[in-house]
């Protein structure tokens, strides 16, 4: 059966008018009235969207790609907002109207106490309405539009608790940052324009061929391939989007808001934009071998370095936040060894999985009353059994053990950067190799940390207080909690806690749950299709010589088979290797680690730092900026504009002005003098000329 | 033989005088008057000489003109002056000079 337009338009505006209702009218439809208002509004995008998948798989629908809307004409061009709905298309908006309808139940329990509640799910709505717009575009300009209007969300939401200085400086933070990657986007698809001469997706790929051979002429000998040029480019806008490095400064630092936005748009949905992007692309960059090197480079260097730093980590959010990095330099990799079916299959697994690491990391923060340190946590276990299981399930995947959705992903993403020989294949395997090695070394330290060993944190009673108000006490403090975070370890002391850590409610356990099942089972049943099948048939395009997934796919015999197999290949060995280590150091010896620490002091540094990256761009380009900022603003502004042309030239009638009043002596005989000296000039003049 | 250059040789002389106190005279008002005063009459002489000389009449109906209105002018310009002296208490003109810039 055919898509009709009315669907898939309910389908994007429904979150649209949530967020609305919940936006303008949130004072008076209250607390209630705003989350089920939001949350009415994305389930019906999710239960359509699952509906869209159905018929595009199993009904039979043909792809779907109409104009619905002209916003405006230039001559030749104009720009629709239209919708082209394949089967890649159908998975994103799945996977994030799914993820996106979890959250918003989890944020329930999760904001519970905050000011800012209405505003919070009119946020997210607006977020899960401009991804859909996002993925399902038809045309470069509405992928911009979502891009930078899920850009806007995510500064909106990391400055969420707007009175908290670090909040602020992250949100600036990730907008600038994200900044830069968009300039090169929009200098993609300007070449797309230019070279192509359209910005709809169908012609501009049925055109891409045309790009071979032409170049871009730089100087008068330089000429750049028209392809490498737009691929890179449009990759710039990815590598800002989906915090590759070098632009992945901003996504740790977003941590600093609320959790249930870092699980969907800082782990699950946002960040992978730009991974659906360069797979929409494909067409593209198929044809630029060296665009895809650079992308694979960046990938690998991504995939195994910002891992690293996951592991001396403390904070609770930021090792997931270090490990989302890292896997999406797996997604990248793939991408760049044209595997993108596989980046898009580690995308939807990771979204799974990721998002229940980072609601459980939440709930834990929850019931540790916002401590996020995990240094004062352990032995969680025997308090909150929902999320410790929960948990365990998405570590599993997330390391990649057989039978796990994440294993499936991310052992075909290695194989096939295995069978690659695009130039630097080799580093890249040998980074997501190390990779996989060290995503079990953080996790299961996260988890041993948080979950097991010794309680590193007393509950006193508050004896001060009587029993009646001291509940009343604890409410008021949880508020304030959420308000300023940051300013309360001046009067709550680190591992201290005022009353038993217990389970979370059931709105922030059920999503847990939910989220669990596809970290379990939907690897297994989408590899078949996704990777090996031609599932998502003309939507992604690869050159049959860089088919890698199909020299995979002549030796997959199954779901089963690959899962016993993978568990004598290397990354499971490296995975078992990792959690012996961890499980020696983090249960039976805990001294083991500040020993390591110690004795590696120098790479300790180096990680702890973050690489420098932080401080060499705080220095450079921050200093920088606000010393080029000062030196106009005291060179250019201050002196020149006003110094000079403004206050000068008022100067100068000034001066002018003043030479001239002396002449008006007020004396008669002065005037009649002048007048008198005035004639005789005249007509000297008139009789020098007649002589 | 009084020729036309003797009359135009006066009226340039008259006006130069005139001109002269208008620049040198530094105390009173009226003395200004009356070199303006000299000055119409300079050109009333050039005026009756070239009618004379050029059998033209218009030019000595035009001195009538003249007269008439620098009578009116002066009229005027003493009536300004009693007001000024009311107002100032002086006609020097030297201490008149509010128009100073």
């Amino acid at each position: 059966m055919e898509l009709s337009t009315s669907i898939l338009l309910t389908i994007a505006l429904a979150p649209l008018v949530g967020c609305l209702l919940a936006g303008f009218f949130g004072r008076f439809i209250g607390r209630a009235g705003s989350h089920s208002v939001t949350i009415l509004g994305v389930a019906i995008a999710c239960g359509l969207s699952f509906y869209v998948l159905y018929q595009l798989t199993s009904g039979g629908a043909p792809i779907y790609n109409q104009n619905i809307y002209t916003w405006f004409e230039i001559g030749n061009y104009s720009a629709h907002v239209g919708f082209m709905i394949d089967r890649l298309t159908a998975m994103m908006m799945v996977v994030v109207t799914f993820v996106s309808l979890l959250v918003h139940i989890y944020t329930i329990g999760y904001m519970a106490d905050d000011p800012g509640y209405q505003r919070f799910f009119s946020y997210i709505s607006l977020f899960t309405f401009s991804m859909l717009m996002l993925v399902m575009s038809n045309n470069f300009m509405q992928l911009f539009f979502g891009w930078e209007a899920v850009g806007l969300v995510s500064y909106l939401l990391i400055g969420f608790w707007y009175k908290r200085p670090t909040a602020i400086f992250a949100n600036l933070k990730a907008f600038l940052v994200n900044r830069v990657g968009d300039f090169g986007f929009l200098l993609g698809i300007a070449g797309v324009l230019y070279f192509l001469g359209t910005l709809d997706y169908t012609t501009a790929f049925a055109a891409a061929p045309t790009l071979v051979g032409k170049t871009l002429q730089i100087t008068q000998n330089t000429h750049w391939d028209a392809a490498t040029v737009i691929c890179i480019c449009l990759f710039i806008g990815a590598m800002g989007k989906s915090a590759q490095v070098p632009l992945h400064v901003w996504l740790p630092d977003s941590m600093e808001g609320p959790t249930p936005i870092s699980a969907l748009i800082h782990a699950a949905t946002m960040v992978t934009a730009g991974i659906f992007m360069v797979a929409r692309m494909s067409p593209i960059f198929e044809l630029s071998e060296t665009a895809l090197s650079f992308v694979m480079i960046i990938g690998a260097t991504g995939a195994l370095f910002t891992g690293l730093i996951g592991i001396v980590q403390n904070d609770i959010k930021r090792v997931v936040a270090y490990s989302t990095l890292s896997q999406l330099g797996y997604m990248t990799v793939a991408l760049g060894v044209s595997a993108y079916a596989g980046a898009v299959f580690h995308l939807m697994t990771h979204a799974f999985f990721k998002a229940l690491l980072f609601l459980g990391a939440g709930s834990v923060i929850i019931a540790m009353h916002h401590e996020q340190d995990m240094r004062y946590m352990g032995g969680l276990r025997k308090y909150m059994p929902i999320t410790w299981i929960t948990m365990w399930i998405g570590s599993l995947a997330l390391c990649g053990v057989p039978f796990f959705a994440g294993f499936y992903s991310k052992d075909a993403i290695i194989e096939a950067v295995g069978e690659s020989h695009r130039w630097g294949a080799t580093y890249a395997y040998f980074c997501v190799m190390a990779g996989a090695f060290v995503t079990a070394l953080y996790t299961f330290r996260q988890m041993y940390l948080t979950f097991h060993g010794k309680e590193r944190f007393v509950v006193v009673h508050d004896h001060g207080h009587g029993h009646a108000h001291g509940h009343d006490d604890h409410a008021a403090h949880d508020e304030h909690h959420h308000v300023s975070h940051k300013d309360d370890h001046g009067h709550h002391e680190q591992g201290i806690m005022h009353e038993t850590p217990k389970e979370s409610p059931w709105v922030v356990t059920l999503p847990l749950i939910l989220l669990a099942i596809p970290s379990i089972i939907v690897g297994f049943l989408a590899i078949q299709p996704m990777l090996y099948g031609e599932w998502f048939g003309s939507a992604i395009h690869v050159n049959e010589a860089n088919n890698v997934l199909g020299e995979l796919a002549k030796e997959f015999h199954g779901s089963v088979g690959m899962a016993l197999h993978g568990f004598l290949q290397l990354p499971f060995l490296l995975v078992l290797t990792a959690f012996a280590i961890q499980t020696y150091i983090y249960l039976f010896n805990p001294s083991v680690a500040d020993r390591i620490k110690n004795a590696l002091k120098p790479i300790y540094n180096l990680l702890n730092h973050k690489y420098w990256f932080d401080a060499v761009y705080f220095i450079v380009f921050a200093r920088g900026g606000m010393a080029l900022g000062r030196a106009l603003w005291k060179g250019g502004d201050a002196a020149v504009i006003d110094g000079v042309l403004v206050n000068g030239s008022a100067g100068l009638v000034d001066r002018i002005a003043g030479g001239m009043r002396r002449l008006q002596s007020g004396y008669l005989y002065h005037y009649a003098f002048a007048m008198i000296l005035g004639l005789i000039l005249l007509l000297g003049g008139y009789w020098l000329v007649g002589q | 033989m009084i020729t036309l250059s003797h009359f135009i040789v006066l009226g340039a002389v008259l006006f130069c005088i005139a001109l002269a106190s208008l620049f040198i005279n530094r105390k009173n008002v009226i003395v200004l008057l009356m070199s303006i005063e000299l000055m119409l009459l300079a050109v009333n002489i050039n005026f009756v000489a070239f009618s004379r000389f050029l059998g033209d009449v218009a030019g000595q109906v035009f001195v009538f003109f003249i007269l008439t209105v620098a009578a009116a002018e002066t009229a005027i310009g003493l009536a300004i002056l009693v007001l000024l002296f009311r107002n100032r208490s002086t006609i020097n003109v030297a201490e008149i000079d509010s128009m100073k810039g």
